[in-house]
């Protein structure tokens, strides 16, 4: 038994930040999930949505869900990041002025992700875009 | 252990209810449906709010209260009463008058519920300073609002403040004072006076805690009506009083109006009125996409306590009413409040016990099951309309989606779906036309000028 949910992210359309994980949240609610679990899952996936707003032209974020873990993968067309392991510390943000005004970019995006998953893997290529593979297990 | 059953105040009567469905349109948990031509409740997604109770045309929707003899069970009876009582009347009216009143009526004392907050405000300081308290903390105080989180937000049960509603410390306050003076447990009668069904559910049910200290509960509306009866045979003078020693007079009495602990806690605080402006912040909460705020003072209705659906004042001039009673009595001292000579006593008592989530939207306790039926509820969403007309009495597509894939409706239920069925003859129009009787029950189908005129009598 697995499900399967796919979701199409503008760049740039802050407005709209959120949708995904609103949906995927209550698809987990209605499937009895852990309340900790899914908090987890829609941190994380909150966050890499905002990412790709913020970050990329545009992306898609695909969901797999079964009984065992939840599996996100977020892939973006967008400029891609020069250094992983600069990216991947607490504070370093290379957002606008004009983002962080809008209350993201805070540079805790990508190590809040990794705080919130069980397993974490991310490429990127600059000038092509990135790919976040998140899975959350369901019985810890 | 999740348990099944709650109590509820809110009952329909089923002698008076038409089945019109307004209730249904605005329940905020969709915990309402039409079956046989009435209102039914779905008990464990019930969050005692009261919005059916406000939109009900017939008056079927009754909130249940004690009975007003029952305060003689007791020999010393304590009216404990919220400070959006005084606020229901006309400014000549004073805090003092209504007391008066109520000893009248057959109390022994009136003691305002906001007798506590000076000593709630300090507990709640350090509540808030501790880090090991989930942030934003979300307030204890409306019953609704703790019923809704642990029905719909169950990740966020844990921000909920484990401290005991003003309503219940200040009854303690009450039992050990009076206890202090030779008065034994069981001769002390409190009976609060309740501006909503939550309290009522709260009282009756409590959460977090084993037992209420109060006796019973006297619907606000009722108080109302007695209080404006006796107004006449007050003396002048005693209605002249303008503050007497056990009447409240500072900025506690706001407490229950929107802003009220908001403004004076310490920290970050944010205040936010009306269940679906709660609902619509919750969900933005629970993604994380909000931070940095220390605590929340969330009230179901709208204006707080004063747009109880027992109060009978406009709720905006309750608000001015209380504001200007804080600002009459600005520079007396508040000499009349000795709670704090409890403090020990009470501190000791103010924390409650684990809350624990109740989701009520999963679909199956199994998760592999849950799936199947979440499978089947998208497949029927796509032969669904999407409008939300209510005609097949769930209050939208989804809820009734939902329904079918846990064996409470059927997929024929759907007036659209019906048409469709007819067309392709997989279903007879006499058939469908029955169907629809049972949902509506027959008199709706019947000519009548006065569908909801006939039921006013019961007003």
């Amino acid at each position: 038994m697995a499900m399967h949910f796919e979701y199409k992210i503008e760049g740039g359309d802050f407005t709209r930040a959120g949708n995904a994980s609103s949906q995927v949240k209550r698809t987990l609610k209605q499937l009895n999930v852990d309340p900790k679990v899914i908090k987890r899952v829609v941190v994380a996936l909150y966050e890499g949505e905002v990412n790709i707003v913020a970050h990329a032209y545009h992306g898609e974020i695909h969901i797999d869900i079964d009984t065992e873990k939840i599996k996100l993968a977020l892939i973006d067309q967008g400029p891609g990041i020069p250094n992983i392991e600069q990216a991947m510390e607490m504070g370093f943000s290379t957002a606008t002025p004009e983002v962080r005004e809008m209350g993201f970019g805070a540079g805790m995006g990508l190590p809040n992700i990794k705080k919130n998953s069980d397993k974490f893997r991310i490429e990127s290529e600059v000038g092509v875009g990135t790919k976040l593979y998140i899975e959350v297990y369901i019985n810890q | 252990m999740e348990s099944k059953v709650f109590h509820h105040a809110l009952t329909i009567r089923q002698d008076v209810c038409i089945g019109c469905s307004h209730c249904m349109r605005v329940c905020p948990t969709e915990a309402l449906r039409v079956k046989n031509g009435k209102a039914e409740l779905y008990e464990n997604k019930c969050i005692d709010c009261g919005e059916c109770f406000r939109v009900c045309p017939t008056n079927a929707i009754i909130i249940e209260q004690d009975d007003f003899s029952k305060i003689y069970n007791y020999n010393y009876r304590v009216a404990l009463v919220p400070s959006i009582l005084t606020g229901q009347f006309s400014d000549e009216i004073t805090a003092s008058a209504v007391a008066s009143i109520l000893l009248k009526l057959g109390f022994n004392e009136v003691v305002e519920v906001e007798t506590s907050i000076e000593l709630l405000k300090e507990e709640i300081n350090s509540y808030i300073a501790d880090k090991s308290h989930s942030k934003p903390v979300i307030s204890s105080f409306c019953p609704a609002i703790v019923r809704l989180i642990q029905v719909k937000f169950p990740s966020l049960v844990e921000n909920i403040m484990l401290l005991k509603p003003p309503l219940d410390i200040t009854s303690l306050y009450i039992k050990k004072k009076l206890q202090e003076q030779g008065i034994s447990d069981n001769q002390i009668g409190i009976f609060y006076i309740t501006p909503c069904a939550a309290k009522i559910a709260a009282i009756k049910s409590p959460v977090g805690e084993d037992k209420s200290e109060v006796a019973g509960v006297i619907n606000m509306n009722l108080v109302y009506n007695k209080v404006l009866k006796s107004l006449v045979q007050l003396s002048e003078t005693e209605k002249g009083l303008s503050s007497r020693k056990d009447c409240l007079i500072d900025s506690s009495l706001i407490w229950s109006l929107t802003n009220g602990e908001a403004s004076q806690v310490k920290g970050r605080s944010l205040a936010i009125d009306g269940v679906y402006n709660i609902v619509e912040f919750l969900e933005k909460l629970e993604n994380e996409e909000i931070s940095d705020i220390d605590f929340l003072e969330l009230r179901a209705c709208d204006e707080s306590c004063a747009g109880g659906v027992l109060t009978t004042g406009n709720r905006f001039l309750t608000v001015e009413r209380l504001h200007k009673r804080v600002e009459a009595n600005k520079n007396l001292k508040n000499f009349g409040n000795r709670i704090l000579d409890y403090r020990n006593f009470l501190k000791s008592r103010v924390h409650i016990g684990e809350i624990r989530p109740r989701s009520m939207m999963k679909l199956d306790e199994d998760m592999a099951k849950a799936m199947k039926k979440m499978e089947r509820s998208n497949r029927l969403m796509c032969f669904l309309p999407g409008i939300d007309c209510g005609s097949c009495g769930a209050p939208s597509c989804q809820a009734l989606a939902e329904d079918i894939v846990q064996g409470k409706a059927a997929i024929s239920h759907c007036i659209f779906l019906q048409k469709t069925m007819e067309q392709t003859r997989k279903l007879h129009p006499d058939h469908s036309f029955r169907i629809m009787e049972k949902i509506w029950g027959k008199d709706r189908f019947e000519k009548n000028c006065n569908k909801i005129d006939k039921s006013k009598r019961f007003h």
